[in-house]
């Protein structure tokens, strides 16, 4: 059955190692040059001291279209071995009937699926584990200089979990296809399930699976400082290297955030040259013309405003890819368990 | 070697059609003894029938006598039917002459007589005269 | 006489429909028996129950002394070729029979690759590029090459040409000389069936009309004309299962295994295209009696 089950996946997988070793090429060529990048201007920055943020930004304008190119093909390739690969493998034969053939020649049901599962899923996860490697190495001086590795969009086009998330979505892949027994429908049903997953999991790991950390940081760290009206200060979250920043906010003295009318009044007193009067309709005061009144009025706010910022520390990176991986390759075996007993009990 | 075939509309069972055939052979010396029958497996690969039907055929042969089955060889002719041949019933042809001119007399025309004919030869059949 | 396939009550249902109802049937090893029915009548249900493709809802099913779902060792020893002829249209057709040999310990490759050459198959066109025929031909050779004890066919030559159909039933009647497998055979004509069948089984409406021995169900059918007669005066040894009448006359196809002695009735042997049509068109009214048990050989 495995030599059946790789003839019949056998020019699948040729065309996504064609596809893999031409952009082992691109990648292998572009990232040697990244990397000479790096070690010839950002390195001896860093070493020296000095404001090394006009190399860095140098660095990170490289190769733009490919870091995007890249970027994408690593968050997508799950989806689509999910979607190609997993969701045909069953539905297909149900479709045109040849399981009708497979399953009256002298091996059981669940022997055929779990050899058709076994070669894809594993073929799938080969594939995008390579994939993961490469970009992951060429990525290498980029994340070095950002230092937002940990970031969602960046944490999952990294390292082990596009692996686990390449099992899962061959497992639901497959799963769709047995129990919806159309291939085109099982593709949609695949592709809209990976999502919705890869979403809810995202969004829940971050605030759940380890209880974050939180900081005292001083607003002259915050981003896009600003005014609303009312007025009201707005601040964007720190940028805290390597860590996964969930949220921020104003909070006084004792953590509390103010309440709107406490705040009004506190910057209209503290900042009078920026709010003249208490009619006043501000917007968003940043330009250079108010730099030094913008800046000598957050020094006022400063006394008594901070940022509380929750977050994940740099040094939990690797916790959370295990973790990920164990979630969604725990839910790839609940996948599989399903399909199993769906083919026993409900064909 | 003969070959078979199938009316599939005379209303005759076919292992009946091939039991026929053979003896029709025999009478016509197409076939004579220590000839080979066609093996089961040529019959049934020229005429799409069942193999029992040729088995069925086969063993009524030699049981009126007429072949013998020799296991992984074959099926041979034993004997010639009694070698009266066709011209030698002289006796039985008048007869007939006769009774078909009397039957043209009377008025009968040939779908009439054919008619007539079959219909004795069932019933008497039935009855177990013929 | 061992029976290949019994069934008690059998019965399989999707949803609220009744595919196959309440079917009990002994069929005897060493045939080739012919299943008939219209389309829709659960003629492919029964076949895939015995093929171990369905699970009954209710009754059971024995097949070669087995149950269908039993594991491999039930499936070596069946051969099936569904509707359709499925075939994987990307392989070639010596990838099959490599299928063959990988999914069938108990394959014969020299049968196989011998039949592929009397066909003039050629071993390396793809599956999906062959004629109906040759499909079907090549399904067969897939279910016989695995030495099965049992060929399950489905319809296998509704779709081909007269010549493709005589070409396919030659050659399954080869295999049956050769093995000795025993066959069961779907159609929904009767013509073909007739002359490569020793056993029919007629199912119309999910259910189980009639079933036995040709011979013998041609032996115990009669087509009787006559005088206009209530059917209600028949004897009760004979069960109608057809009747039309005109003002003056009356047809009646009966079903008996005594003696017709009534004189003014004139008998007539039916072919087995009009049996098996009798039953097609049976409808549950007055004229139907009890029904005698199945005809044993």
């Amino acid at each position: 059955m495995i030599r059946l089950a790789w003839r019949q996946f056998r020019s699948q997988a040729a065309l996504a190692l064609v596809a893999l070793a031409a952009l082992a090429v691109v990648v292998a060529v572009t990232g040697a040059n990244l990397a000479h990048l790096y070690d010839t201007t950002v390195a001896p920055c860093n070493a020296g001291g000095g404001d090394c943020q006009a190399v860095g930004v140098s660095l990170l304008s490289t190769d733009l279209s490919l870091q995007l190119v890249l970027s994408a093909i690593v968050l997508a390739a799950p989806a689509l071995v999910g979607i190609f690969w997993g969701a045909p493998l069953i539905a297909r034969e149900l479709e045109t009937g040849t399981f009708r053939l497979a399953w009256t020649q002298s091996i059981t049901r669940t022997r055929w699926l779990a050899v058709k599962l076994g070669v894809v899923g594993l073929s799938g996860m080969a594939i995008v584990g390579l994939l993961s490697l490469m970009v992951t190495w060429w990525y290498g001086p980029i994340d070095r200089v950002s230092m937002n590795e940990f970031q969602p969009g960046v944490f999952d086009a990294r390292d082990i979990v596009p692996i686990a998330y390449a099992a899962f979505a061959i497992a639901l892949g497959i799963t769709a296809g047995l129990v919806i027994r159309r291939t085109t429908a099982a593709m949609a049903a695949t592709m809209v399930g990976y999502v919705g997953a890869l979403l809810v999991v995202t969004s829940l790991a971050g605030p759940y699976l380890m209880p974050p950390a939180h900081a005292n940081v001083p607003l002259s760290s915050a981003s896009d400082l600003g005014f609303d009206p009312g007025p009201t200060l707005v601040a964007g979250a720190p940028d805290i290297p390597n860590a996964w920043v969930l949220s921020s906010q104003i909070v006084d003295g004792s953590d509390q955030a103010p309440s709107q009318t406490a705040m009004a009044q506190f910057i209209q007193t503290a900042c009078p040259k920026v709010f003249g009067s208490a009619s006043q309709v501000g917007g968003q005061l940043k330009g250079p013309a108010d730099a030094t009144a913008f800046h000598d009025c957050i020094v006022q706010l400063s006394s008594k405003y901070h940022e509380d910022v929750t977050y994940q520390p740099a040094d939990r990176y690797w916790v959370f890819q295990w973790c990920e991986s164990a979630i969604f390759l725990g839910l790839a075996v609940i996948l599989a368990g399903v399909s199993f007993w769906w083919i026993r009990r409900r064909v | 070697m003969i070959e078979f075939h199938l009316d599939a509309r005379s209303g005759v069972s076919p292992y009946l059609q091939i039991v026929h055939q053979v003896r029709h052979a025999l009478r016509l010396g197409l076939l004579s003894e220590g000839d080979q029958l066609p093996t089961v497996k040529q019959v049934v690969a020229r005429l799409a029938i069942n193999p029992n039907t040729v088995l069925k055929a086969y063993k009524e042969l030699e049981h009126a006598g007429l072949v013998a089955s020799r296991p992984g060889i074959g099926t041979f002719v034993t004997t010639t039917l009694s070698d009266a041949s066709l011209a030698s019933h002289g006796a039985l042809r008048q007869d007939l002459e006769r009774w078909l001119a009397k039957a043209r007399l009377a008025g009968l025309d040939d779908e009439s007589i054919e008619a007539l004919f079959g219909d004795v030869f069932r019933s008497a059949a039935q009855r177990g005269v013929a | 006489m061992t029976a290949v396939l019994r069934a008690s009550g059998l019965g399989k249902r999707y949803g609220r429909n009744w595919a196959l109802s309440d079917c009990t049937i002994s069929v005897p090893a060493g045939q080739v028996v012919g299943l008939v029915g219209p389309n829709g009548a659960g003629k492919t249900t029964l076949l895939h129950l015995a093929a171990g493709l369905l699970a009954p809802t209710s009754g059971t099913i024995e097949v070669l002394g087995g149950r269908p779902l039993d594991g491999p060792a039930q499936l070596r020893r069946v051969g099936f070729v569904a509707q359709e002829t499925p075939v994987y249209a990307g392989l070639s057709v010596a990838d099959h029979l490599r299928l063959g040999v990988w999914l069938n310990p108990g394959w014969d490759n020299d049968l196989a690759e011998r039949r592929i050459e009397q066909l003039s198959l050629d071993p390396k066109q793809k599956a999906g590029k062959l004629s109906g025929g040759q499909r079907a031909q090549l399904a067969l050779t897939l279910a016989i090459a695995k030495r099965p004890q049992l060929l399950l066919l489905d319809e296998p030559i509704a779709s081909l040409d007269p010549l493709a159909r005589r070409e396919f039933l030659q050659g399954l009647m080869v295999v049956v000389a050769e093995q000795g497998v025993s066959v069961v055979l779907s159609s929904h004509l009767v013509g073909d069936l007739e002359r490569v069948c020793d056993y029919l089984i007629v199912l119309v409406a999910s259910r189980i009309q009639v079933a036995g021995e040709i011979d013998q169900l041609l032996a115990s059918h009669h087509r009787l004309i006559g005088p206009r007669r209530d059917p209600g005066r028949m004897p009760a040894n004979q069960e109608i299962i057809q009747a039309s009448h005109t003002d003056r006359q009356s047809t009646l196809l009966v079903r008996t295994d005594e003696p017709i002695i009534d004189p003014s009735w004139a008998v007539e042997q039916v072919s087995l295209e009009d049996l098996v049509l009798a039953y097609m068109g049976r409808t549950a009214d007055a004229d139907r009696r009890p029904a005698l048990s199945e005809v044993r050989s």
